[in-house]
């Protein structure tokens, strides 16, 4: 087979669809670069010119590592391992010389197939890559059988791939899984945003712009009412006059629940996000996999989740949380900067002063936002350095961080132990495949005090400016024209059909597919029957089940091979062939024997007798018509007798 | 092999010098009863080629010198009013005989082109509602100059489906050409012919054809060239079924002229650049192929199993 032309577009085919997904995040030089290199290779195919001189190449590609060297200041790493090669890929099509520099590139594309799974795992990314795929097999198809048309070359590939398809699925079930993710690389930055462990004004709102999936949830028995969907995520203690933070507890005791009711029961298959914290309903009370319970009720992994993780949890709907509470934490919860925002302290003193009992203080307050004008907004006035005395008394303009903000420093400045609580409210359901998803876009921000007798109490402030927030999430809480992410509006109909069945299929991708870890594969495998689950057990089925396949396979090709030389006649000419072939006068594929005896009568004429009466018996055995009975015997004799 | 068409062969070469494989290919088409097409440039004796076989196989010969202002009636025939019955007469055209020769068909218009055609393949000719049968046996030799000369209309490819074959006479060698210099005007050599074979031995002929046997191996080896055709990145179009069937009716004729009642692989080789010359088309250079060229590398390309 010879270096083609369409042979080499169907090169230049493969490595533009393996390194597309790249140029999404590879530098910019480097996508046009290989842009660039691929155009010229395919300019040089298309008018037949010649190769580049070999210095030219070596010099571009001398300069290309040097740049990614500058580029990244490494030559270590995924990042800077994947535009090598791409680039490289690239360069090497422009050396194409022999067949083998092609057989390179078909394995070095599928190699760089592997690559993109690094960066996406989702089913578009998949199918591409099947697609994918399947052109380099065509490309490698044409590559062995040289002159067929490209319908049948197509043909061949997809039959490889779907014969490749049950042996893959065998290998997928039962190949012994390792703990972590599919591509276990710790330091992997999948998530680019997520709720963080700070809270300032603007870091809300600015979360509330992301369709991304948070999480999803399913709950097994009863499902909590929209407005009691409080996912707890960080509590902030500590407050600056601008950010808030965790801080450190002063205690080590793990919180206590009294008085629990309204048990709910549902799990969660959290996306990665890089920090420590889980998502659970307050108030948790039990979690299917090892995480730290901070004493304000904060759960925290044991390591950054940066892999998809699956957790069941229970929580309880209805309780008193920490009823005793240690002195320092509620000296903590009482703490505020000095110097700032004297107007809030100033009405908290005054409230205080009227005030009956902590309860009524907190009704004071509430009140107040509800009366006093303020108003939910996506995109709030900036604050200055005195930004709760700015936002109460000038703007009124805020979003969830700056009630719950304002209204915990409200507290603090009236003497009730108050804090911030971060994670998300509420969720869409999906009807078809009954679960809640949570994006990012449901961040939420709320506040909790402290009262003798209580403990712990939820207090939304947001609640009560825009109570449609809660009841119904964040589209309908804001005008029509606020600038909200796309799929956070309000959808047609069809579209939020369209948009809730797929993230149903890709949640049972992220289930079965990706989230095919050990757990899932013992309970799928115990499910199927199998007992007493090890590895070895798993590897030898697997290898069995590999055998058995290539078995069939095997068989199904000898029966069709079998068909083809079960010819008796056949079998005697073919065996007078190969000992003239040996004798240095092979037979042309596509010659008749009448030919082959002529030729080889020319060039031995003592032969020639024999020769063709053995052709001519078999052309009367094969083609004439003569009954095997009748002439295989004297045929087979003629062969036996025949001497070179 | 059949000693009337040793003769009849026999007595063509000597009239037609150095084109032994070209009689034996016409003869092959005639017997085969399918049509012929050649395609050469003026003067290489192609007339001469139809004139001679006519005259030899004692066949009523008719040749039509198409042009570009012929009407389909100028080859089917007229009816015409009669003064004194009072009735029309059909007058038949040219095209009732044995043997037609269409000289330079591609010279008239699609419209006449398509009355023969048609004529040609129905062996029938329609006019004024009445169907009126052609004579048996029903042979054309059509000759065409090379398309690209001036004032062609090329047979488009549908109807050169209806020829079974094209063949080309090219010119002939050093020696051969010196015999027929050095020799009598072929004019007068035709005059001087004697039919070989009488007319229902010809037919008699044509049904043997039909008997040559075709093993189901040659069978395997005549689909293994159409599946190569349709497959391969080399053509434009596969071969079709009918010439799947043509090739095996010329195979089973060049048996017969070979004296054997089996056809074996090497006729259909010995067939096939005639039958699939002018239904390939080369992917690469549509325009100037070389038909047999691309035969013999089919030929080359296919295994027989």
């Amino acid at each position: 087979m010879k270096l083609t032309a369409p042979l080499t577009f169907g090169l230049i085919a493969c490595i533009l669809l393996v390194s597309a997904p790249h140029a999404e995040h590879l530098p910019l030089w480097v996508s046009t670069v290989c842009a660039a290199l691929l155009a010229w290779r395919a300019y040089l195919t298309w008018g037949g010119y010649p190769m580049p001189a070999r210095w030219l190449l070596l010099s571009v590609t001398v300069a290309c590592v040097f740049a990614i060297a500058i580029t990244f200041r490494t030559l270590f790493g995924r990042e800077v391992g994947v535009a090598l090669l791409i680039l490289l890929a690239t360069l090497k099509l422009l050396e194409l010389k022999a067949v083998r520099d092609a057989a390179v590139l078909v394995y070095l594309s599928c190699f760089i197939i592997i690559t993109n799974f690094f960066y996406s795992q989702s089913i578009p990314t998949a199918l591409y890559m099947l697609l994918t795929l399947l052109v380099i097999m065509a490309t490698w198809v044409h590559m062995q059988t040289g002159a067929l048309a490209f319908k049948p070359r197509l043909r061949i590939a997809v039959v490889l791939l779907l014969q490749a398809i049950p042996l893959s699925l065998i290998i997928f079930v039962l190949f012994p899984r390792v703990q972590g993710p599919l591509w276990g690389m710790p330091q992997d930055a999948y998530a680019t945003s997520g709720l963080s462990d700070t809270m300032s004004p603007g870091s809300m709102s600015k979360l509330s712009l992301s369709d991304a999936v948070a999480f999803r949830a399913t709950f097994v028995g009863r499902t909590p009412l929209r407005e009691q969907m409080y996912w707890r995520g960080p509590v902030l203690w500590d407050y600056d006059g601008l950010t808030w933070t965790r801080g450190h507890n002063a205690t080590l005791r793990r919180p206590a629940l009294t008085d629990t009711t309204q048990l709910v029961d549902y799990t969660v298959t959290l996306e990665p996000h890089n920090k420590r914290w889980l998502f659970v309903l307050d108030m948790p009370a039990k979690l299917s996999i090892s995480a730290e319970l901070a004493p304000d009720f904060q759960l925290l992994s044991m390591a950054p989740v940066n892999a998809r993780t699956r957790y069941t949890a229970n929580s309880f709907l209805s309780y008193r949380a920490n009823l005793e509470e240690q002195p320092q934490q509620l000296q903590r919860a009482l703490a505020l900067p000095q110097g700032y925002n004297p107007q809030t302290r100033q009405l908290a003193a005054e409230w205080r002063a009227q005030s009956a009992s902590p309860e009524a203080l907190v009704r004071t307050v509430i009140t107040y936002f509800n009366r006093q004008g303020f108003e939910y907004t996506l995109e709030p006035p900036l604050l200055g350095l005195n930004g709760v005395d700015e936002f109460l008394f000038g703007t009124k303009k805020g979003f969830c961080e700056h009630y719950a903000g304002s209204f915990v420093v409200l507290m603090r400045a009236a003497g009730i132990p108050a804090r911030v609580v971060t994670g998300y409210q509420g969720g869409e359901y999906n009807e078809l495949g009954d679960y809640y998803i949570i994006r990012q876009a449901d961040a939420h921000a709320w506040a909790e005090v402290w009262l003798r007798e209580r403990g712990w109490v939820r207090v939304d402030p947001t609640a009560a400016i825009s109570p449609e927030r809660i009841q119904s999430g964040l589209s309908s809480a804001l005008p029509d024209n606020a600038a909200l992410p796309f799929l956070g509006r309000n959808p047609p109909e069809w579209l939020r059909g369209l948009r809730l069945n797929w993230d149903a299929l890709a949640n049972q991708w992220n289930q079965w597919v990706l989230g095919y870890n050990t757990e899932r594969q013992f309970a799928f495998l115990t499910r199927m029957g199998m007992e007493d689950i090890t590895w070895q057990k798993m590897a030898l089925n697997m290898l069995a089940g590999i055998a058995l396949l290539v078995g069939v396979f095997t068989l199904l090709m000898l029966r069709r091979l079998a068909a083809r030389k079960t010819d008796a006649v056949q079998t005697v000419w073919l065996k007078v062939c190969r000992r003239l072939e040996k004798a240095g006068l092979p037979r042309a594929a596509h010659e008749g024997p009448m030919d082959y005896a002529t030729r080889i009568a020319a060039v031995h004429p003592d032969l020639a007798e024999d020769i063709h009466d053995i052709a001519a018996r078999y052309a009367s055995l094969r083609y004439g018509g003569e009954a095997e009975q009748d002439g295989l015997a004297a045929f087979k004799d003629a062969v036996r007798a025949f001497k070179l | 092999m059949n000693p009337a068409l040793t003769k009849v062969i026999a007595q063509t070469e000597q009239v037609i010098l150095g084109k032994p494989r070209q009689i034996r290919l016409a003869l092959t088409c005639l017997l085969a009863r399918g049509h012929l097409l050649i395609e050469d440039l003026p003067g290489v004796g192609k007339t001469t080629l139809a004139h001679v076989l006519a005259k030899t196989l004692g066949l009523q010969f008719q040749r039509i010198q198409f042009t570009s202002d012929m009407l389909p009636a100028d080859i089917l025939g007229v009816s015409i009013y009669q003064r004194d019955s009072g009735e029309f007469k059909f007058h038949a055209g040219p095209i009732f005989a044995q043997m037609i020769l269409a000289d330079e068909v591609n010279r008239a218009t699609p419209k006449t082109q398509s009355a023969l055609l048609e004529a040609m393949e129905e062996h029938q000719v329609t006019s004024e509602g009445e169907t009126r049968p052609l004579p048996t046996p029903f042979f054309v030799i059509a000759t065409q100059n090379p398309t690209n000369q001036i004032g062609t209309f090329p047979l488009p490819e549908s109807q050169l489906d209806r020829f079974l074959m094209r063949i080309q006479l090219g010119y002939p060698d050093a020696q051969a050409e010196r015999g027929l210099l050095a020799g009598i005007e072929r004019r007068d050599l035709i005059a001087e012919l004697k039919p070989q074979m009488e007319t229902a031995e010809l037919m008699a002929l044509q049904l043997q054809v039909r008997q040559v046997l075709v093993s189901p191996a040659l069978l395997d080896y005549v689909q293994a060239i159409l599946r190569h055709t349709r497959e391969s990145a080399r053509f434009v179009h596969g071969l079709s079924p009918r010439a799947g069937l043509s090739l095996l009716a010329a195979a089973r004729a060049w048996a017969l002229l070979d004296g054997r009642n089996a056809a074996i692989p090497e006729d259909i080789q010995a067939v096939l650049p005639g039958v699939a010359s002018h239904r390939l088309q080369s992917v690469q250079d549509v325009h100037t192929s070389d038909g047999d060229k691309l035969a013999r590398e089919l030929i080359e390309a296919v295994a027989i199993p």
